[in-house]
């Protein structure tokens, strides 16, 4: 008699994402795009209180200056820069571009954007600071 | 002088003994020529013919001897039992498969979306056989031939956690024969293959963890063809919303 084939699947674990280094940047990587999604709607809300004059940009400044979303700020930036800096990475396996019959070299690529970035970065500081 | 031995310790799952696997503990020789698939036979030949595992080529071609040794998605034949001196070295079967048996896993889901992608050349019309072959110069080789060093070993299935969490997933081997295909000059299937790779279990799916091109023994690198098809996908969008039907 032939034993009735019982195939073990293994269970994925809750904390599968704890397991290595490159699935916890992942996971991160996720969680990330809530604190892009804040940053948006922080953006948006400085534009509407810019918009509704002086008094209320004001407030808006008083209530960035608690210490919670200055944390919160903290934080998010740190997300976004993980965020910028793993999308950089994807970007060079993303795009393959030729020149003149050659493939342009995944680092030249990378190198692209991290200037572009500097550049942007630039441009916002001067505007900032004008 | 007694021989250097090392701890093989081996996933055992004998489904009419066992409900989940167990690990069962093995000594062998360690040699310093001998691959951990080396170690495997020895116990098969010498110490336990019941242990079931599947190989062929033992040079890293037939893509039959994927495991996880200590952890990590390995080709048994390519990965040296020396590595892990002085041991245990851990043995298991491919992660994210069902284990039929010990160290053999259900490949079925693999082989079932494999032609979903159609890797294959698509003609709309051959060439007749008089005009010869069909050729094709040294870059236009460059463009795809990575992707075509794919031995179907599935490493990349087993070390990617979204074919874990989700099993419908496509998958990177199954993305990059479709991309070997696609950037062949001599292909024209590209639309074919669209439907497939731009569903939900197709590329979109993949969220760039990376882990399949680390675990890939040929150097394929099918996170980036996942990648670069991305953007081959919305690239195409854009045309088919801007362009009239006819001029697609």
């Amino acid at each position: 008699m032939t034993a009735t084939p019982r195939p073990y699947q293994r269970p994925v674990s809750l904390l599968w994402w704890v397991r290595r280094r490159s699935y916890l940047i992942f996971a991160l990587r996720e969680l990330s795009s809530v604190f892009v999604a804040w940053f948006v709607v922080y953006l948006l809300l400085l534009v509407a209180a810019i918009d509704s004059g002086d008094a209320a940009y004001q407030r808006f400044l008083d209530w960035s200056g608690h210490a919670w979303v200055v944390l919160l700020n903290a934080v998010s930036l740190l997300f976004l820069l993980l965020h910028a800096v793993t999308w950089f990475g994807l970007a060079p396996k993303a795009i393959v571009v030729r020149s003149r019959g050659r493939r342009v070299p995944p680092r030249t690529i990378s190198a692209a954007h991290y200037l572009l970035w500097v550049l942007l970065s630039a441009f916002v500081v001067w505007v900032v600071l004008r | 002088m007694a021989e250097d031995m090392i701890t093989m310790e081996v996933a055992r799952y004998r489904p009419e003994l066992e409900s989940e696997p167990v690990t069962q503990s093995y000594e062998v020789p360690l040699r310093k020529e001998w691959a951990v698939l080396d170690g495997l036979n020895y116990i098969k030949d010498h110490l336990d013919g019941t242990l079931s595992f599947r190989w062929s080529c033992r040079m890293g071609i037939c893509g039959s001897c994927g495991m996880t040794v200590n952890g990590d998605p390995q080709l048994t034949c390519a990965t040296f039992l020396s590595e892990y001196a002085p041991g245990p070295v851990r043995v298991e079967p491919m992660r994210n498969f069902p284990v039929v048996r010990d160290l053999i896993v259900d490949i079925g889901d693999f082989m079932n979306k494999l032609p979903t992608v159609r890797p294959w050349l698509v003609r709309t019309e051959d060439e007749p056989v008089e005009d010869g072959e069909y050729l094709q110069t040294p870059l236009e080789m460059e463009e795809y031939q990575q992707y075509s060093m794919c031995i179907n070993c599935m490493l990349c299935y087993s070390a990617c956690p979204v074919y874990a969490l989700d099993p419908d997933f496509v998958g990177p081997a199954a993305i990059a024969l479709a991309q070997r295909y696609n950037l062949d000059s001599r292909d024209e299937g590209a639309r074919d293959r669209r439907d497939v790779l731009t569903s939900a279990e197709g590329v979109w799916a993949c969220t760039f963890v990376g882990e399949c091109s680390t675990a890939c023994p040929k150097d394929v690198d099918p996170a980036g063809a996942i990648q670069r098809y991305k953007l081959t996908a919305a690239t195409n969008a854009i045309w088919d919303f801007l362009l009239p039907r006819g001029a697609r």
